[in-house]
């Protein structure tokens, strides 16, 4: 369980990256929007190598969530998932991404392999990654209208008749 | 495809080291010379090619094509810079045979040569990431180990491991090696079905008939255990389903006996071959820096020569106990890929020899009534046990809040589960990082410049599961 949170780091300034011993409990880092890239670019820098996954989360119907210390919930959240194999060590990035502008900064051009991940986040959460080279969907037909993981997507129902149909009276 | 000099890796002597060894170090000062070098117009100010970012380097290259996928376009609106109008955009799949399911390439095409790649996916989506916050915890098994549908075990032991964190709950070792078992036997099973349907893109039809073969082998011992061949929903939050048929041992000996002795005779198939040979050194290459900016990972990484796998480098169930090499190719060609699956196949055995030994005897799920149904007897017996099992298959049993990421080393890389719980018996939000998905992004550089008769081999040697790509 990710039990250990550490606060909200200032732009530049990495968290402390501890040795831990679980390897489930990852180090945690809640940049603003605004620093979110500078910090995947010091992380990079730090000799985290390669970026692992990258999606988004809508917590629509579950705000209450536990968040360190001056830290805003807001409506989405972006998790990456960054890997150092030198350091043996992952860390999760967790920014808030406000519903009235759901926009965040691309890092394709730090971690290029988030290409996919950022479009598959895009066409699932509708969260758009400016500068991306090719915000488009990617799983869902490009005419398709609305993003299906949003908590409030109308899930549609086909009504299965498990019997026979009464038939006319 | 020819310069390029495949060495085995292994058999070079001292000697032959130490001279490459001077050999790079006089060509390095060569450059540096050649870099700084005095012109007309004072000195060249070059970098080595080698301190050229991957990132830059992928946007120098640009070797993904960024077109509409829709069928309506103008081939006046079209946003690429041509070298001349000798370049042909084509289409391949989705229903081609070679695409390994229904992948669809749109191939930029100088003549032959592939230039720019578009791979377009999504035609097996099927919304299961969405599915898995309608399930519990209990259903979510059966949902995810359809994903990967050729190593479904690893689905479900990555989606376990992330409810068993969220728990917080410790499972009995007899569970742990059971399911060590099950995801080596897994990946043997994966990687000789990649053997076999790699050996028929190129033209190998009988390594096709063997793979099927020895994986019927595998599916068989699956279905003895769990009941079912693909799909088991075996390994479950708490445990596995069941424990190991009697005389599990027996088979697991012939099984690794047949499958080593048949993977040398892959050997003198294909390995030897030299139109097999051909097909494959020196084709689709790709470097550890790139590999690791796109983020591949498995053996696709692992070809390049970067020893990275989870189940040494950030051991999860009791990896460490068990003595195993990590396979590393050299080059990073199609050829380094069918050896570093090849060889897989037979540290896999390895291990599975190893777990037969070890397999420490307990309970195969864990004893606790909130999280394991109680067994069908004592349901008759008590009214607790009723009531527990009711609660279990309605209900499900509720996780506490909190998210987690966890990550699992299966045949195609780093299988990953995030995992967010808002304390129901539902996940809040289920995502699965599929290796194909994010490994299909490294397609596009590995047929650049290549031959369009090579494209069929690349994309095989990806091994791209369209089920878990789409999801």
């Amino acid at each position: 369980m990710s039990s250990t949170t550490s606060p909200t780091s200032p732009a530049g300034i990495l968290p402390e990256v501890p040795r831990l011993p679980d390897r489930l409990v990852d180090q945690l880092a809640f940049p603003p929007r605004q620093t979110y890239k500078q910090m995947v670019v010091a992380f990079k820098d730090s000799g985290f190598e390669t970026c692992s996954d990258l999606c988004a989360v809508d917590y629509l119907t579950h705000p209450g969530r536990a968040l360190p210390d001056g830290v805003k919930a807001e409506r989405f959240e972006v998790v990456v998932n960054l890997l150092s194999l030198s350091m043996r060590q992952r860390v999760r990035i967790r920014v808030q991404v406000p519903e009235s502008d759901p926009t965040l900064d691309s890092i394709t051009d730090v971690y290029p392999g988030t290409d996919a991940m950022e479009r598959e986040a895009y066409d699932m959460l509708g969260v758009v990654f400016a500068d991306h080279p090719d915000m488009t969907r990617i799983l869902m037909p490009e005419d398709w209208e609305g993003h299906p993981l949003r908590k409030d997507y109308g899930v549609g129902r086909v009504p299965v008749q498990f019997k026979e149909a009464p038939g006319p009276r | 495809m020819s310069d390029h000099e495949h060495h085995d890796g292994h058999d070079r002597g001292e000697d032959a080291q130490t001279e490459e060894d001077a050999e790079h170090k006089a060509f390095e000062q060569e450059e540096a010379r050649a870099l700084v070098a005095e012109t007309s117009e004072g000195a060249q100010e070059l970098m080595p090619r080698r301190t050229t970012s991957a990132g830059e380097l992928r946007q120098e290259v640009g070797a993904v094509l960024r077109l509409p996928e829709g069928g309506f376009v103008n081939p006046g609106d079209i946003d690429i810079e041509r070298r001349d109008d000798q370049t042909m955009i084509i289409n391949m799949g989705p229903q081609h045979p070679s695409t390994h399911g229904v992948l669809r390439l749109m191939l930029e095409l100088d003549g032959e040569t592939v230039l720019r790649t578009k791979p377009i996916i999504g035609y097996l989506h099927t919304g299961m990431e969405k599915q898995g916050e309608e399930l519990t915890y209990v259903q979510g098994c059966t949902n995810v180990t359809r994903m990967d549908y050729l190593s479904p075990l690893h689905n479900e032991l990555v989606f376990s491991l992330a409810t068993e964190a969220l728990l917080d709950i410790e499972i009995p070792p007899r569970a742990v090696w059971i399911r060590m078992l099950m995801a080596e036997l897994n990946r043997v099973s994966s990687h000789l079905m990649w053997m076999a349907t790699n050996g028929m893109d190129l033209g190998s039809t009988s390594m096709m008939i063997y793979g099927f073969r020895e994986r019927e082998m595998v599916l068989a011992f699956f279905e003895k255990t769990t009941g079912l061949r693909m799909n088991h929903n075996f390994i479950r939050p708490g445990g596995v389903a069941a424990d190991l048929p009697d005389g599990w041992q027996d088979d697991m000996e012939v099984l690794c006996d047949t499958i080593l002795t048949r993977s040398y005779e892959y050997d003198e198939l294909l390995t030897g071959q030299p139109i097999f040979r051909e097909r494959t050194e020196a084709v689709g290459n790709i470097s550890a820096e790139e590999a690791l900016a796109l983020s591949v990972t498995g053996p696709i990484l692992r070809s390049t020569g970067v020893p990275w796998d989870l189940r040494r480098t950030m051991p999860y169930l009791a990896y460490d106990k068990l003595d195993f090499d990590v396979i590393v190719g050299s080059y990073g060609d199609n050829f380094d890929r069918y050896s570093v699956r090849l060889n897989e196949i037979r540290e896999s055995i390895k291990m599975i020899r190893q777990i037969t030994e070890m397999m420490p005897p307990g309970d195969y799920r864990v004893q606790d009534r909130k999280v394991t149904p109680p067994p069908r007897a004592r349901i008759d017996e008590s009214m607790e046990a009723l009531i527990h099992h009711f609660k279990i298959f309605t209900e499900g049993f509720r996780v506490p809040e909190g998210e987690v990421y966890v990550a699992i080393e299966s045949p195609r890389g780093e299988l990953g589960c995030y995992m967010v719980s808002d304390g129901t018996s539902k996940p809040y939000r289920m995502h699965i990082r599929g290796p194909s998905f994010v490994n299909l992004q490294a397609l596009p550089l590995l047929l650049r410049g290549g031959l369009m008769a090579d494209a069929v081999a690349v994309i095989s040697s990806v091994d791209p599961v369209m089920g878990e790509v789409d999801r």
